[in-house]
């Protein structure tokens, strides 16, 4: 009796569809086996595409002049007029300044204090120490913006302010100086509270890189006597750079992401000029003013730059041989 | 960890002592500046309303007294506004992270033939979004504003939180599920018995991501809900009384000067302290809960950025 090679029946489920190419009915009969999985994903691809892929629909409304009371269907098209008038706004112009210098200020600020944050933690020598620190730098992460713009409005408040209390004390202004009055501190304010708000709790990933790190690196370097700070440069920076390299890609992709709430929260009508940014230009154009078309083309405007800024991010770090992130 | 432990032993240059000496006390410093503003505000909290305006307090009450936390729990729309925020926050939480959980699961089943359509659905959402009018206007259409709903479905699912859980069960033994499928248990049992028994470390980690961000929001009452005042939340109250503070720009407002003129009795508020008042009671839930979940959380966290 010859044994015949044939091939074992492979069960079903361990296949992709992909790899059976034989189509429709192979994906039927699977959608029947597997009809619990289905029920309990399913739900939810519907909840996604109501909340998430339907309100795409609505980018229509930027090439339409939208009136809400009309069905969507019977709206009058416009062509590219709200983004022609958007493109002549010299208003719209402040507002890409503002949010384009608040991202870039918040980025800096932040990917250089986390990673300074993170390889001092790492340098500390007491652990209880190392962890109590921790502890408190995640603590504002946790606050409301609600509550962080509280905490920001009065540490700069004219009287009571302490910034102001500890500088006028020391002799370096002579008055009190109305921070959140004057527009030009405005993105410096923003800066600061981001980093205070978020530095611990940005650190974590660098924290988790630098533990990645081999430590025999570390003693080998010791040993042909590396100082604390040839150390940290020689081996701890480059051990971070494929996540800090990744992380700067998924930023880049959010760079006309310069955050709503703070700036909302801060903004008073003596430093709108420097506060207001897309996000803020939506929501008066948009909700306040009921001008939805226009409010929207700024909107689909704020993605597209986003999408291309992430790609080519991307590109690059692909072409210089970096993790990439896709 | 080990590296520090190992480091400590040996003996120390002068420039190491330096190096170390300078580290903790900026580490001291950040310490400081972290908790200051939160400490101030526990002062200002307890301290008598009218003595606050003269201003001088800095991390004890002057005039000690508990009536502006009297004051706040006093009022009925505020106690209100708190029960709103407690709801939202339990039963957001509660059903956001089952139905994540739940999706996680189904995409972490290697076998499953959705599993690709349905992670790339819901990966793209995190770079396509249609923004705020068009998701304003489906609200609309939808009737979901000015209802308590509108706190809960559309932020049911967050793609970060999904894929965090989605790698979390990935990294299971795989042999537990076989064995468990031999035995005849179908893909419910094996996700109710098996998987979130497993995932309670990172259940806990998205639990805390999920309660923080419902009890934290107040964006969605001020765009869906202001017209409807018993929908209101804590946060969103807090947020009026901080605009009406910023409406004029110095800390003494208005409307603190005319408290203070009024002067004497012992029983007054004013914006400033009712503000103090309001930012420990929204903060000290949070700041009492998450030390505990620390360790969860950096876990999660890393998770999330290696594999997302």
């Amino acid at each position: 009796m010859s044994i015949q090679q044939t091939p074992t029946p492979i069960e079903p489920k361990q296949l992709t569809p992909k790899q059976k190419p034989t189509g429709f009915m192979l994906f039927v009969q699977k959608c029947k086996e597997q009809k619990v999985l289905l029920l309990m994903s399913l739900p939810f691809l519907i909840w996604l595409f109501i909340f998430r892929y339907v309100p795409l629909y609505g980018w229509t409304m930027a090439f339409q002049d939208f009136r809400p009371a009309r069905p969507i269907l019977e709206q009058d098209w416009a062509g590219w007029k709200h983004f022609e008038f958007l493109f002549t706004d010299p208003r719209f112009f402040e507002v890409l300044r503002n949010t384009l210098a608040m991202s870039f200020i918040n980025l800096v600020l932040g990917f250089v204090t986390a990673i300074t944050l993170a390889i001092l933690l790492n340098e500390l020598r007491n652990l209880t120490f190392k962890r109590v620190v921790q502890t408190i730098s995640y603590m504002p992460h946790f606050l409301s913006w609600v509550v962080a713009a509280g905490l920001v409005s009065y540490t700069l408040s004219l009287e009571n302010g302490i910034i102001n209390i500890i500088l006028t004390n020391l002799g370096i202004v002579k008055e009190p100086i109305l921070w959140l009055g004057i527009g030009e501190y405005f993105w410096g304010i923003i800066g600061a509270s981001d980093v205070w708000k978020n530095v611990g709790w940005n650190s974590i990933i660098y924290l988790a890189a630098i533990t990645m790190i081999d430590t025999e690196q570390y003693e080998a370097a010791e040993i042909d006597g590396a100082s604390r700070f040839q150390r940290i440069w020689y081996i701890t920076i480059p051990g971070m750079k494929t996540v800090i390299v990744i992380l700067l890609i998924m930023n880049l992709g959010y760079i006309l992401e310069s955050g709503f709430e703070a700036q909302y929260l801060l903004m008073n009508p003596m430093n709108m000029d420097y506060a207001e940014n897309l996000d803020i230009f939506v929501l008066r154009y948009g909700i306040s003013m009921g001008n939805f078309s226009l409010a929207t083309a700024a909107g689909i405007f704020k993605t597209v730059v986003s999408f291309i800024f992430l790609f080519s991010a991307n590109s690059i770090a692909k072409r210089l041989g970096e993790a990439r992130l896709f | 960890m080990n590296l520090l432990k190992k480091l400590t032993g040996k003996r120390r240059s002068v420039d190491d002592l330096i190096f170390d000496s300078v580290n903790v006390v900026l580490m001291l410093l950040l310490c400081v500046v972290m908790l200051y503003p939160m400490l101030n505000t526990l002062a200002v909290s307890f301290n008598e309303a009218t003595d606050s305006v003269r201003g001088g307090i800095y991390l004890w009450p002057r005039e000690f007294t508990t009536y502006n936390y009297a004051h706040v729990f006093g009022e009925s729309q505020l106690l209100h506004a708190g029960m709103i925020s407690v709801l939202r926050t339990v039963i957001g939480t509660g059903l956001s992270v089952f139905c994540t959980a739940m999706v996680a699961y189904t995409i972490s089943r290697q076998y499953f033939v959705m599993r690709k359509f349905v992670t790339i659905a819901f990966v793209l959402t995190m770079y396509l979004n249609g923004g705020l009018i068009p998701t304003y206007l489906l609200m609309r259409e939808l009737s979901l504003i000015g209802t308590f709903w509108i706190y809960i479905i559309p932020g049911l699912i967050g793609v970060f939180n999904l894929i965090v859980v989605r790698s979390f069960i990935e990294g299971l033994p795989e042999t537990i599920f076989e064995s468990a499928r031999i035995d005849g248990a179908g893909e419910f049992t094996q996700f109710f018995r098996i998987a979130l028994p497993l995932c309670l470390p990172v259940i806990a980690t998205i639990s805390l991501f999920v309660a923080v961000f419902q009890w934290n929001q107040w964006f969605d009452v001020f765009l869906y809900n202001s017209s409807r005042p018993e929908l209101s939340t804590l946060q969103y109250e807090l947020m009026k009384i901080l605009q009406n503070s910023n409406a004029s720009m110095t800390s003494r407002t208005a409307a603190d000067a005319f408290a203070s003129a009024q002067g004497q009795s012992q029983n007054v508020v004013t914006p400033t302290s009712i503000r103090a008042a309001m930012t420990i009671i929204v903060s000290v839930p949070i700041i009492c809960v998450y030390p505990f979940l620390q360790k969860y959380f950096v876990k999660g966290l890393t998770l999330g950025g290696v594999k997302g």
